[in-house]
């Protein structure tokens, strides 16, 4: 009897630090320290109640956005960091002097793009949405905020298990797309493939539920008049993603599951022999892979929708045909998921047919562009930094979308697949048009969230090297694609890539500058958070209900729940009536769901349990997966207990926003980032 | 609002019970949009299943060599009578006061359910016995996956049946109980669809070649 297995599985001291090389030691120290400093901080502030009691057992749909917002920040910094050393690596590589090993490489490709999108963009689109989208609709939260906890928390222990992975043991070389039969047990034997497994399924089954709850929000919590052709576009765009996760998650849960299956019980999905097809496994993930794609860019089309239209201070151009333009693009995404794999063995008329399926999506997107460009047409443009961003969007996006229709003639894909020029055109997508946006989307609504504007001239520092940086960085990779560099190559040996890699590493470096900048700009900003303060809560004349409500909201976000007659409903407020006026009448308590620390326990229990199954620790995994059961089990018990605002406490909240907009001056649109701006607008006429 | 609109698909509890038949809305319809994202994993599983009906075969035993039309016809009625049985439990659920009848009903559904896992799990020792285990081909893998993420969701449910039993005696949880019992009795009807589905790809057409 093997007592060593039975007890740690396959887990032993060596696979603990330090670890072979330098790097990546450091950054196991890293996710060590990290955790570390917070916790002493929390210690020396005496912050960990607070902590507890106001953010991690909130069912408060705007603390939770917040949360998912930090998970993503944090994960972001690690993603780049590892980018930084990719570029750093090819471009030295290449003059002779490798500053990693083949196999870090196919680690740092792999973490990277599974961080990027599972991580960063998805925790940071649901906490834009979680945030801002019941505030639009003028709800006061989502159908389900336990669900909404819970999937905050499984989608953090599916970071946590990526993280875990620099200190205990290797991440999987598989690439994010994690194709067999290389992630198969006979050419991944260790726990790389595993963590990896473990760590999409917790985010998957987070992801699903989390659609799920928004979408039914979308459809029953809307303010009475709210009709759907009445939703700012946001919303919209954030109803068509969450549609496309509840049916493009399941494809990721069934293929990821069926390689466990693979790896653990020796079944024959995906193998090379025994009738296994890595076809059937090209299929599935893609059929979940492509409807991604747009899950990452429709929310940040919303962004742009709102940026764009409040920073030209004018209606968004076109309101149904974005709307028709949003909903055929998530049709659109279900038809064009072969065009991942062109040059695997399709006959070229199924290959013509999906082609022209993805040609066609650049039809909307198209009038996407249009509507957008006609939306600033003749407006009263200020250049804030979301603006900035918008507009460095207009214009790589569109370069990024030709270069999308070149890749989907097959013959042409034939050429350059699996090349640098398929991650540039990639990048080229998700930097301006999902990145851009979340960075845009944050300056935006973060006065809303904190009560205070981001300062103007560190984010403008920010907008310049992340769109010089994005450009130095991936236009020479088209390039090196066209001349033949392959992606995940850990070295080149040709003397011409040379210049090219160069600027691509100077590219990265002003990218992780531009990262710096928004550090600054948010320690900045907090330390002049006075100057800054907007608590009225509608610095740039916002036009939609998430601007009709004090900076930050109250936890039962609007006192009365408002009546809507068109679109914009908080323009015609201030137009047509007088949104600051209180409303003695109609105070009431206001019931919202109470605390629980139940969902962080379930997270942690995941945690546990994906670690445990990495490393075939079965007994623990047998029972943290019973202990999440369990723990939904006790919280059926408890009945949904609730939490009740006076209506005493209500009014006297309401009557101080509503002396503080009456005492304020109003501002015009080109002073909005002066001093002056405490949030109240005056309106254009 | 009037309380007589049909505020949702399924058990109209609006005459008995008013409020909760409100309060049913949203989460009625949340639930039904979780039924249709694990439906889309059952037609995963199935299309998997015909690709490798065919091509996964690997010198193993082919569809024709594994159907057991017997036992899947006795599956198929024990499910079946399940689900109407529920459904009488459903009526009971509008109609009963004292609970009796729910609880009565409730049993039958449990014990028709677990007869019906009881069958699949001696299905599946006689496969292996005769060496026909998932690790032969990806025909059989695909086999074991499909009817065994099917059983997992029945066997859950049971579990879930269970897990309300003792919570209907708790007058607090009464609302949130009966909201409980009509979610339970969608997603037993719906492992019925699956089921059908899975009859007529699975077994049928194992029968037919």
């Amino acid at each position: 009897m093997d007592w060593t297995y039975w007890l740690f599985g396959t887990l032993r001291w060596s696979d603990f630090p330090p670890k072979p090389d330098l790097i990546a030691t450091f950054a196991a120290s890293l996710v060590i320290l990290a955790p570390i400093a917070v916790a002493v901080i929390l210690t020396v502030t005496k912050r960990w109640k607070w902590i507890w009691n106001e953010w991690l057992t909130s069912l408060d749909h705007k603390k939770i956005g917040v949360m998912y917002c930090v998970l993503a920040a944090a994960m972001l910094v690690r993603a780049l960091i590892e980018a930084g050393l990719m570029r750093t690596q090819q471009a030295m590589a290449n003059v002779g002097s490798p500053v990693i090993g083949a196999d870090h490489f196919g680690e740092l490709f792999s973490t990277h793009g599974t961080i990027m999108i599972f991580f960063v963009v998805m925790p940071f689109i649901s906490g834009l949405i979680n945030f801002v989208m019941p505030l639009q609709i003028g709800a006061r939260d989502l159908t389900f905020p336990f669900l909404n906890a819970a999937s905050l928390w499984l989608t953090a222990a599916g970071a946590m298990i990526v993280n875990a992975s620099l200190v205990v043991g290797k991440f999987s070389t598989g690439g994010w797309s994690g194709y067999p039969p290389f992630t198969e047990l006979a050419f991944s034997p260790g726990e790389g493939v595993n963590y990896w497994i473990w760590a999409l399924t917790l985010t998957g089954i987070g992801t699903t539920l989390t659609g799920i709850n928004f979408a039914v929000t979308l459809y029953k919590e809307r303010a009475p008049g709210m009709h759907l052709m009445r939703m700012p576009l946001f919303c919209w765009t954030a109803l068509s993603t969450s549609i496309l996760m509840i049916f493009a998650l399941p494809p990721l849960t069934v293929a990821t599951a069926m390689l466990a299956l693979d790896r653990y019980a020796g079944f024959h999905f995906f193998t090379n022999g025994a009738g296994g097809n890595m076809m059937l496994y090209a299929n599935l993930f893609w059929l979940f892979g492509h409807p991604e794609v747009y899950i990452l860019i429709l929310p940040a089309f919303g962004v742009w929708s709102e940026v764009i239209s409040t920073f030209s201070g004018k209606k968004l151009y076109g309101y149904t045909s974005l709307v028709v333009a949003t909903i055929s693009i998530a049709v659109l995404s279900f038809t064009v998921w072969l065009h991942h794999f062109f040059t695997m063995g399709q006959s070229a008329d199924v290959n013509a047919i999906f082609g022209i399926a993805t040609m066609l999506i650049g039809i909307p997107t198209g009038v996407k562009v249009y509507d957008w460009l006609l939306t600033m047409y003749r407006g009263r443009i200020r250049f804030t930094p979301p603006l900035l961003f918008a507009v460095t969007f207009l214009f790589c996006f569109v370069v990024g979308g030709l270069t999308g229709v070149l890749l989907a003639n097959a013959p042409v894909d034939f050429a350059v697949h699996n090349s640098l020029f398929l991650v540039a055109h990639f990048h080229n997508m998700l930097i301006p048009g999902t990145l851009f946006a979340l960075i845009a989307g944050y300056m935006y609504w973060f006065p809303k969230v904190f009560g205070f504007r981001l300062d103007e001239r560190w984010g403008t520092i920010s907008w310049f090297l992340w769109s010089g940086g994005f450009l130095l960085a991936f236009m020479p990779l088209y390039a090196l694609g066209l001349m033949g560099a392959m992606r995940r190559t850990s070295m080149f040996t040709d003397p011409q890539y040379t210049p090219y890699l160069m600027i691509a590493l100077g590219g990265a470096g002003m990218i992780l500058a531009g990262l710096a900048a928004l550090g600054v700009q948010l320690f900045v900003s907090i330390r002049r958070r006075e100057q800054l303060a907007v608590p009225v809560g509608d610095p740039w004349d916002g036009h939609s209900l998430e601007w009709w409500s004090p900076a930050p909201p109250p936890e039962w976000n609007f006192a009365r729940i408002p009546q809507v007659d068109g679109t914009e409903a908080f323009t015609a407020m201030k137009r047509d009536g007088q949104p600051y006026v209180p409303d003695p009448e109609n105070y009431e308590d206001i019931c919202l769901p109470a605390n629980t620390g139940i969902p962080v326990m379930i997270g942690v229990a995941g945690f546990v349990c994906a670690f445990a199954l990495t490393w075939y620790i079965w007994w623990l995994a047998i029972v943290s997966l019973v202990a999440m059961w369990a723990l939904v089990v006790l919280r059926s018990w408890q009945g949904e207990p609730m939490q009740t605002f006076p209506a005493e406490l209500v009014r006297k909240h309401t009557e101080e926003w509503l002396e503080r907009a009456r005492a304020a001056t109003p501002v015009d649109r080109f002073a909005e980032n002066a001093p002056a701006n405490r949030g109240l607008a005056e309106p254009i006429r | 609002m009037s309380s007589d609109k049909k505020l949702h698909p399924g058990i109209n509890i609006q005459h008995t019970d008013p409020k909760a038949h409100l309060e049913a809305e949203p989460i009625m319809f949340g639930f039904w949009i979780f039924l249709m994202s694990d439906l889309v994993l059952f037609t995963l599983l199935l299309a998997t299943y015909g690709a490798m009906s065919v091509h996964g075969i690997a010198g193993g035993p082919t569809p024709g060599q594994i159907t057991d039309l017997t036992s899947a016809g006795i599956e198929t009625a024990l499910l079946l009578a399940s689900s109407f049985t529920f459904a009488l439990a459903s009526i009971a659920l509008k109609y009963d006061d004292n609970q009796r009848a729910l609880k009565r009903w409730l049993i039958v559904t449990e014990l028709l359910g677990a007869a019906f896992i009881g069958m699949e799990i001696k299905d599946f020792v006689t496969l292996a016995g005769k060496g026909q285990v998932p690790q032969v081909s990806g025909f059989l893998s695909a086999h074991y996956a499909l009817l065994g993420t099917h059983m997992l969701h029945v066997a859950s449910a049971i579990v879930w049946m269970v897990m309300i039993w003792p919570q209907m005696k708790v007058p607090r949880l009464k609302k949130l109980v009966r909201l409980r019992i009509m979610r339970l009795a969608l997603f037993w009807h719906m492992l019925d669809v699956v089921w059908v589905a899975i009859v007529t790809f699975v077994f049928l057409f194992g029968a037919s070649t």
